[in-house]
């Protein structure tokens, strides 16, 4: 198929962006969307020209580098995957794909479609951790038992990629879905327990002082997110918070 | 330079014990003082990062991703071994020992090895204290999964998602150590030469990916764990920037590169489509302990099948060839990696690939469906289901088991694996062979280290399914904490490493001028063009077969390439900027050199073992006729070379491996 692609190409964090129009030819239905914005990029070496930075690596929807915005969707038409996972299938000959990076105060472009999204790491600093030093000497792993439920929960959360796209989804940027998810696994898990308090005190402190927004419930994110992270993770946050404010 | 491997004397069991009792210590106050690199923030460099930092070194580490958490171990899949014996099954120490010495076709030194197996079950009390969310049984305790060429359950497992889970447990031990400031985080930085003062190794230059400015780090050591050089194939599981630099820097710095040409090429991965392709992607291991992998009996099936006209669920059970357990009885679909991959490789050479390019195999779980679905309506206490309802229930085991790998599997493919088997074939996916280190998980520069994937040493010349994981973290959570501080321990009064010296001053001009040079080259081809290249002879020469005329042949061609190379690469942009295109061409620069030395290591080494295949040293008949001969007489040893200029020029040094407690014998999965 044939396609104009409408991109964003901005050549560092202080300069002016602009969309950029592209045209590519004998794009294989089976291809995936990244391996279309290679046949993009070598046709722009071949000529020449700066071929176009965005983030990516594993390519099969694990690690959270690549984060595009695609025809006003986070990682683009499809649900459940990411943008390595979007296939050209999605797509007809003739299409115009609009293609902007993550846009987000708190996740400045660093060039054309790479975002900083450092911010997310800050939070997690700030107590997405237990306090456990490597020992050897740690309990059993069979000394606690924990329900297979509870167990399964905290999984669903912790399945997060950190890849942003709830932030890039919502219209107030709002980190609350990664922010609750990553707060949730250690609310449901027994170990979680001893810090919760501070963890999600110190957690939400911190993505505030980052610039995200708040949460108005719309739930675009988890429409949009790839791995399904559900809202009750919010709302486990804010019952979380709220319970961390009454302890003082 | 003789190697020495300072395996510690003592019986087997003891080595490690004793080790830590005898070794050197640094005092908490002056670990204060100590500073240490670390490269790489995957399994083995994030959880040596934040033990390190916990033990009170000053820690500066390294990542090309924005994140330590993106690291390619957040990709493993299926699972990570430790000898707990949950299950009651018979595991112990000595039998993941055993496994793995076999599993690698003795080929691995059984110091490391048991080493290995000794600290595994630490790793799971270490990860579930962190939170690590493994999948748990209705009673609350730990579940356990098999995986290829052994014959017990000691896999743990988070879903299709381990690796994940585990990085995350290291990234979030880290993550409390860099707010602590015990950990320096470099993100989106790239080692590109290690500084080596008076015979160590002190520092680093490394590039800072967004504004393209070269950096000197200094420290007392400095720790490698930047993975496998699985992408000299061009195509594999490997991320798009999984690389060799930071390993191969350092190997022309000094430090000996060990059996590269042990690559695992990994069974059960969705086959390629297409030329456009840029990288492939696994399908883990664990569905073999569910899937059944068949390719139709009869041609006529097969060309029906490539036809469309017929579809493989037409097929009876008798017009179908399950290969795997025909030919390996004992293990059926769960015998190692590279037997399972070279089986699917001969039925696709004999004509029986079941796709247009002739190259895929089915793995099948319409009898998983129907197994489980039986125990679920027994369970249910549901009378006489009907098919359709035993599949249903059956279906949703599956699901629950491995639901993620199934979805991931029908977004590429766009086939529904519930209803058709899925199609799978092997690729590129593990390197054994990296950096030579002794016990101590040093390099042969002093004060480098080399750690994870990254190293060579203990997974022979095949890793077992979910080994990967435990020796990431067996590496940097408790192996070399102890071992770098014995080495530390005699620098506790030399005080800060300038970064002044002419030793980084020649090391980041090296650095600058061949980033010059890829920027002002101006030459015709793109980076991918060579790269490419260089998988192609690769994968045709030194991948699942390989024989000597070949070998030979792929050495003169990658230096051929090389040449090309540095002719007329393209790269556009500039240096003191973001540019990917600039990464890459330093990359596949240090593949092209790697690439060489390993078909010269495959051609020197001319007998079969693990996932090395040399074609002239095949079992010729008995009831083993086909299978991969191996020649202890000749080779029982790790070839570890060392750089002198041209790849075709480095020298060889023999580290004899000793086999005292494990005997040494044909492998066999029959």
């Amino acid at each position: 198929m044939n396609l104009t692609l409408k991109i964003w190409r901005q050549k560092d964090s202080k300069a002016k962006g602009q969309m950029v129009d592209y045209k590519v030819t004998d794009i294989s239905e089976h291809m995936s969307f990244l391996e279309m914005m290679d046949v993009l990029n070598e046709q722009l070496v071949n000529s020449g020209e700066e071929p176009v930075a965005f983030d990516h690596d594993c390519r099969e929807g694990i690690c959270g580098m690549c984060s595009m915005h695609i025809n006003g969707e986070a990682h683009g038409p499809d649900r459940g995957i990411t943008t390595c996972q979007l296939h050209m299938r999605m797509f007809k000959d003739g299409d115009t794909i609009t293609i902007e990076p993550w846009r987000a105060t708190a996740f400045p472009v660093i060039k054309d479609l790479v975002v900083d999204r450092t911010a997310f790491e800050r939070i997690q600093q700030a107590g997405g951790y237990i306090s456990v030093n490597t020992s050897g000497n740690t309990q059993d792993a069979n000394s606690i038992p924990i329900s297979k439920h509870a167990a399964d929960e905290a999984m669903d959360a912790a399945t997060c990629i950190g890849c942003g796209a709830c932030v890039a989804s919502c219209k107030n940027s709002s980190a609350m879905l990664f922010v609750g998810a990553k707060v949730s696994q250690y609310a449901l898990l027994p170990q979680g327990q001893v810090e919760a308090a501070d963890r999600v005190r110190n957690m939400v402190e911190q993505m505030d002082k980052e610039g995200f927004g708040n949460c108005t419930n719309t739930g675009a994110c988890e429409v949009e997110c790839p791995k399904g992270i559900s809202l009750e993770n919010i709302a486990r946050m804010n019952r979380e918070y709220l319970a961390a404010t009454f302890k003082g | 330079m003789a190697l020495d491997s300072k395996v510690p004397k003592g019986s087997i069991k003891d080595k490690w014990t004793d080790y830590k009792n005898n070794i050197n210590l640094v005092n908490p106050a002056n670990k204060r003082h100590i500073d240490v690199i670390v490269v790489g923030t995957g399994l083995a460099g994030g959880s040596a990062a934040a033990t390190l930092a916990e033990l009170g070194y000053n820690v500066k580490a390294f990542a090309y991703q924005d994140s330590p958490r993106r690291a390619h171990s957040i990709a493993a899949q299926g699972g990570i071994n430790a000898a707990k014996n949950y299950q009651g099954d018979g595991d112990s120490t000595y039998r993941l020992f055993y496994d793995t010495v076999k599993g690698g076709d003795y080929r691995s030194r059984e110091a490391n090895v048991y080493r290995l197996a000794e600290v595994s079950a630490n790793i799971i009390d270490q990860c579930v204290a962190q939170g690590v969310p493994f999948a748990r049984d209705y009673g609350g305790l730990l579940d356990n999964r098999s995986f290829g060429g052994v014959l017990v359950s000691r896999t743990f497992y988070a879903k299709g998602q381990t690796g994940q889970q585990l990085l995350l447990g290291a990234y979030s031990a880290m993550n409390r150590q860099i707010a602590r400031g015990k950990i320096e985080m470099f993100n989106r930085h790239e080692m590109l030469d290690v500084v080596v003062v008076d015979g160590k190794a002190r520092g680093i230059i490394a590039r800072n990916l967004i504004t393209g400015e070269i950096e000197r780090h200094s420290a007392h050591a400095v720790v490698v764990g930047s993975g496998g050089y699985g992408n000299v194939y061009f195509l594999s599981t490997n991320a798009m920037g999984s690389n060799a630099t930071a390993a191969w820097k350092i190997h022309k710095k000094g430090a000996y590169f060990a059996n590269p040409c042990y690559t695992q090429i990994h069974p059960t991965c969705i086959p390629r489509s297409g030329d456009y392709q840029s990288k492939l992607t696994l399908m883990s291991e664990s569905l073999r302990n569910d899937g059944r992998i068949w390719v139709p009996k009869n041609m006529e099936d097969v060309m029906a099948i490539r036809e469309g006209r017929k579809k493989p669920t037409d097929l009876s059970e008798d017009e179908r060839d399950y290969y795997l357990e025909r030919r390996y009885p004992a293990f059926g679909n769960l015998v190692p990696r590279d037997v399972a991959s070279r089986a699917a490789k001969e039925r696709c050479d004999a004509g029986y690939g079941v796709n247009a390019t002739g190259e895929a195999v089915y793995l099948d779980f319409a009898s998983a469906f129907e197994r489980y679905g039986k125990e679920q309506a027994k369970i249910h206490n549901i009378q006489n289901p009907s098919p359709a309802k035993i599949k249903e229930l059956g279906q949703a085991i599956v699901e629950a088991k491995y639901g993620n790998l199934f979805q991931m599997y029908e977004k590429i493919v766009d086939q529904n694996p519930y209803e058709t088997p899925m199609m799978i074939y092997p690729a590129v996916h593990y390197t054994m062979g990296g950096v030579w280190v002794d016990y101590n998980l040093m390099t042969t520069i002093p004060g480098c280290y080399c750690i994870g994937e990254a190293n060579f040493s203990d997974h022979g010349a095949n890793r077992l399914g979910a080994s990967a994981l435990m020796q990431g973290l067996a590496d940097g959570y408790f192996v070399l904490p102890y071992t770098i501080g014995d080495y530390l321990s005699s620098d506790i009064r030399t005080g800060a490493i300038s970064t002044d010296s002419k030793e980084f001053e020649e090391a980041e001009k090296e650095v600058t001028e061949r980033i010059n040079f890829f920027v002002n080259n101006k030459g015709t081809k793109s980076v991918d063009y060579f790269h490419k290249k260089l998988g192609k002879v690769m994968w045709d020469k030194a991948g699942m077969s390989r024989n000597a005329k070949g070998l030979t042949e792929a050495m003169a061609e990658i230096k051929a390439i090389r040449e090309e190379f540095w002719k007329e690469v393209s790269v556009p942009g500039t240096a003191d900027e973001m540019n990917p295109e600039l990464e890459k061409a330093g990359r596949v620069a240090d593949f092209l050199e790697l690439g060489e030395l390993f078909a010269k290591d495959a051609l020197m080494r001319a007998e079969s073992c693990g996932g090395h295949f040399r074609e002239e040293s095949a079992e010729l008949d008995g009831p083993q006729k086909g299978e991969a001969k191996r020649n202890d007489k000749d080779f029982a040893f790790v070839a570890a070379w060392e750089y002198k200029g041209e790849p075709a020029d480095a020298v060889l040094h023999k580290e004899e491996l000793e086999f005292k407690d494990i005997e040494l014998k044909q492998r066999s999965y029959k």
